[in-house]
This record gives structure tokens, C-alpha cells and sequence, in this order.
């Protein structure tokens, strides 16, 4: 048997149309789960100071169920479970949904360990300067944890991206979506995923090169300081 | 049609849930093998072996582990193998464990100060001596943190061969919800069973980490 990839051409749209799916799922999720894990962090930040609260158990607990679970059971769980429930829920709400729990906790993991890094003097110092708890745990403690993650952060909104294959077991019609659907009709199964994984290969590369040029604008007052 | 007790979605999630263990051993001592190998080669080797070795890594790392199946299923049929879900799934696994811990052990092994390199191999040590009796010990230790943690990516990676086919906890528990069709419950029992499987793993991989740093390495 050899390889034929012209068989691939008269399924031009449908690549296209999976890789903006894949595209926008992953370019929302970035955006809605680094803002739930910035609310995550900064719960958790507040009570770690005493005994946790029952708040900051809770929020622990999500990031440790998240963590210690496979993706495809928390897609599975949300779009089979929900609607068993009563809640009718899309696929796609489903695949965004599932996406950003994943990447919130993943990132309020990193982040944690970006704001425990930054000296408690500082913070206290901002209060005392007069910032209120909020304004010193976003100017004091969450942009130098940012700053100071930001490669971690690249690394785990790539895994994300890459693990938004799983959506199109739920059929959205994402990147691998199309894939399956184009081997399903010409039977070419490994030409067309050789040349969707190439797609994502590309797509991780695009994404990092896009993330260290934001990171280079928005972190510059790094660039010869000290921190 | 028949009534499906507790139990037995139970017992059929647990009956499952050994495939997914056998699986995450076999792709973690195979990945081990093969990554051992890899970071050894890539440690000491000539440039194109370490570009090539490089390259190995970043496709297994910048591609998602759903298509490294699909392709091992399908490319196999291709080159004339007429593979199972469980062959492929096991060598797309190992495969996909080996790239990452390679990536994890050259790290470790060049936290280790390079003038312990130097002093050994002005000792008369070789490369292989050098790396056998100086390096690889210290780098062990650094090593075994990260590589635990890493054994909960495989177990949890476990999961996708169910789209191939290969039946652990999760096909098992899609087909017992076609069949009982409770997906809430049965989705619920099936992360607990991984959560049971990887959590002891995060935790032992944290107390790992905390007493070697504890202990003023680096």
C-alpha cells in the first residue's frame, strides 16, 4: 500500500473548518481559564494566611479532582452527566466548559506557586503603603507571579490545545473531528492523520511563538531589572 | 431489558479498571526503557543523534496523544500489521512516555554541576564510568520527584486508548452507560476510580519534592 495525500484535496473545507473550531475553542479557553484561576488564586491567597477556610478546601479540591482525572471522563461527565440531570447542555458549552475548568486549575496550580514565591514583605509593605487587598494582589503579587510563570503558563495553554482533540468525542467538529470524517469517507486513514498532526505540530509552535511575543510586551519592565 | 444495580456498574468499572493499570505499567516500563536509552544516547552522543533525539521529543510533545493512537492504529494497517487496540495502544503510550521522560531526565542529568564531569573524567573515569559511578546518582535523585509526578500523565493518557477501542475504565464506562444509562453516576464512579489511582501519586510526588529541596539540593 502506498501513501496518496491528493486523496486529501476534496476535503480542503472541512481541515479548514475543523482547524477555526479548534482555533477559537482554544483561544477562548485560554482567556476564560486564566481568569478563573486568577479568581482561584486570589480565594485561595486570602484565606492561606489562617487555617483554610472552608472556601479555600473547596477550591483544593477542585484543583486536585481536575488534576487527577483524565480530560475525556470530565468532557464525558459534563456533557452525559449534566443533561441526566436536567441541565441541557451543548456540545460545544460542553467542550468550552470542561476546557476551562481544565486549564483553571491547572493554571491556579501554577500561579500558586508563582504568588508563593513572592516575599510576603512585599505585600505587607503594599498594605501598609495603603493599597487595598485587592489593588496589592494585583499590582504586588499576581503580575510579578505572572512574569514569573509565564513559561509554565505557554507550556500548560499548549497541552490544553493539543487536548482539545478529546472535544470531537463528543462531535464537535474540531481539527480531529475532520479527520475522523475524512476517514471515514475515503478510507486514507493514515494520510489524513499524518497531515492533521502536522496541523496541531504547527499550531503548538504558532501558539508558543504568539505567547512569548505578548509575554515580551507585556512583562518588558522585566527585561534588565532584577526580578 | 435488564436492571442495573450498583454493584454492578461496580464491578464491571473495577473489572476494567485492571487494563488500565496493566496498560499505564506497560507504557511506563516500556517509556522508562526507551527514555533511558534516549537520554543516554542524547547525553553522549554525536550532534545528529541528539538533533534527531531532540526532534523525537518535540513530535511527541507538540502533538496531541489522541492522534499518536490514531496514527499507530491506522499507520500500522498501513505498512501491512494487522495490530490490536492493545498493540497499538501500548506502543503509542511507550512512545509518548518515552519522549517526556527523556525530556525530564536530560534536565536532571545537567542540574548536576558540571564540575563533577570534569573532576571524574580527570580521575581517569570514561564517559561510561564517569556517567555510571558519578553522574546518574546524583541525577537520580533530582530524577525520581518529576518522574512520579509524570506516572499520573500516563495513567490519566490511559484513558484515550478508549477511542480506540482498547476497553479500561473509560470505554467500559461509555458502554455501561449505553447499556444503564445513568452517565452521571457511572462518569462520577469512573474519575473517582482514576482519582483513587493518580491522587496517591500527586501526593507521594509533592513529599518527594519538599523533602529534596528540603534537603538544600540546589
Amino acid at each position: 500500500m502506498t501513501l496518496d495525500f491528493s486523496t486529501l484535496l476534496p476535503y480542503t473545507d472541512q481541515i479548514l473548518h475543523g482547524l477555526m473550531t479548534t482555533l477559537w475553542l482554544t483561544a477562548v479557553t485560554t482567556m476564560a481559564g486564566i481568569a478563573l484561576a486568577i479568581v482561584v488564586a486570589y480565594l485561595r491567597d486570602g484565606a492561606s494566611k489562617g487555617r483554610p477556610s472552608l472556601v479555600s478546601r473547596l477550591l483544593g479540591g477542585y484543583v486536585e479532582v481536575i488534576r487527577n482525572t483524565p480530560f475525556i471522563v470530565q468532557l464525558f461527565f459534563l456533557f452525559f452527566g449534566l443533561p441526566a440531570l436536567g441541565i441541557p447542555i451543548s456540545a460545544t458549552v460542553a467542550a468550552l466548559l470542561a476546557m476551562t475548568l481544565n486549564l483553571g486549575a491547572y493554571t491556579a496550580e501554577i500561579l500558586r506557586a508563582g504568588i508563593d514565591s513572592t516575599q510576603r514583605g512585599q505585600h505587607e509593605a503594599a498594605r501598609a503603603l495603603g493599597l487595598s487587598r485587592l489593588q496589592s494582589f494585583r499590582h504586588v503579587v499576581l503580575v510579578p507571579a505572572f512574569s514569573r510563570v509565564y513559561p509554565s503558563l505557554i507550556s500548560q495553554c499548549i497541552i490544553v490545545m493539543l487536548g482539545s482533540a478529546v472535544v470531537s468525542q463528543i462531535s464537535v467538529f474540531d481539527l480531529t473531528y475532520a479527520a475522523n470524517f475524512i476517514q471515514s469517507r475515503n478510507f486514507r486513514g493514515f494520510e489524513v492523520y499524518l497531515v492533521v498532526t502536522l496541523i496541531y505540530l504547527l499550531l503548538a509552535v504558532g501558539l508558543r511563538l504568539a505567547f512569548e511575543f505578548v509575554g515580551r510586551r507585556l512583562f518588558a519592565f522585566r527585561q534588565g531589572g532584577s526580578a | 431489558m435488564t436492571d442495573f444495580t450498583l454493584w454492578d456498574i461496580v464491578r464491571n468499572l473495577l473489572l476494567a479498571g485492571r487494563w488500565t493499570v496493566v496498560l499505564s505499567l506497560i507504557a511506563f516500563a516500556g517509556g522508562a526503557l526507551v527514555g533511558l536509552v534516549l537520554t543516554l544516547a542524547r547525553m553522549g552522543g554525536l550532534k545528529p543523534i541528539r538533533w534527531l533525539i531532540r526532534l523525537y521529543v518535540d513530535l511527541f510533545q507538540g502533538t496531541p496523544l489522541l492522534m499518536q493512537l490514531f496514527l499507530a492504529y491506522f499507520g500500522a494497517a498501513v505498512l501491512g500489521f494487522d495490530v490490536s487496540a492493545w498493540t497499538a495502544a501500548s506502543v503509542a503510550l511507550t512512545l509518548f512516555t518515552s519522549a517526556f521522560l527523556c525530556d525530564i531526565w536530560r534536565g536532571c542529568v545537567e542540574a548536576v554541576p558540571s564540575g563533577q564531569w570534569q573532576a571524574s573524567r580527570v580521575l581517569g573515569l570514561n564517559y561510561l564510568q564517569s556517567m555510571r559511578h558519578v553522574i546518574l546518582p546524583q541525577a537520580l535523585r533530582l530524577a525520581v520527584p518529576p518522574t512520579v509526578g509524570f506516572s499520573v500523565q500516563v495513567i490519566k493518557g490511559t484513558a484515550l486508548a478508549s477511542v480506540i477501542g482498547f476497553v479500561e475504565l473509560t470505554k467500559a464506562g461509555t458502554m455501561l452507560n449505553n447499556a444503564a444509562f445513568a452517565p452521571f453516576t457511572i462518569f462520577a464512579l469512573v474519575a473517582l476510580g482514576y482519582f483513587i489511582l493518580c491522587y496517591p501519586l500527586s501526593r507521594y510526588a509533592r513529599h518527594l519534592e519538599k523533602k529534596l529541596y528540603g534537603a538544600g539540593i540546589r
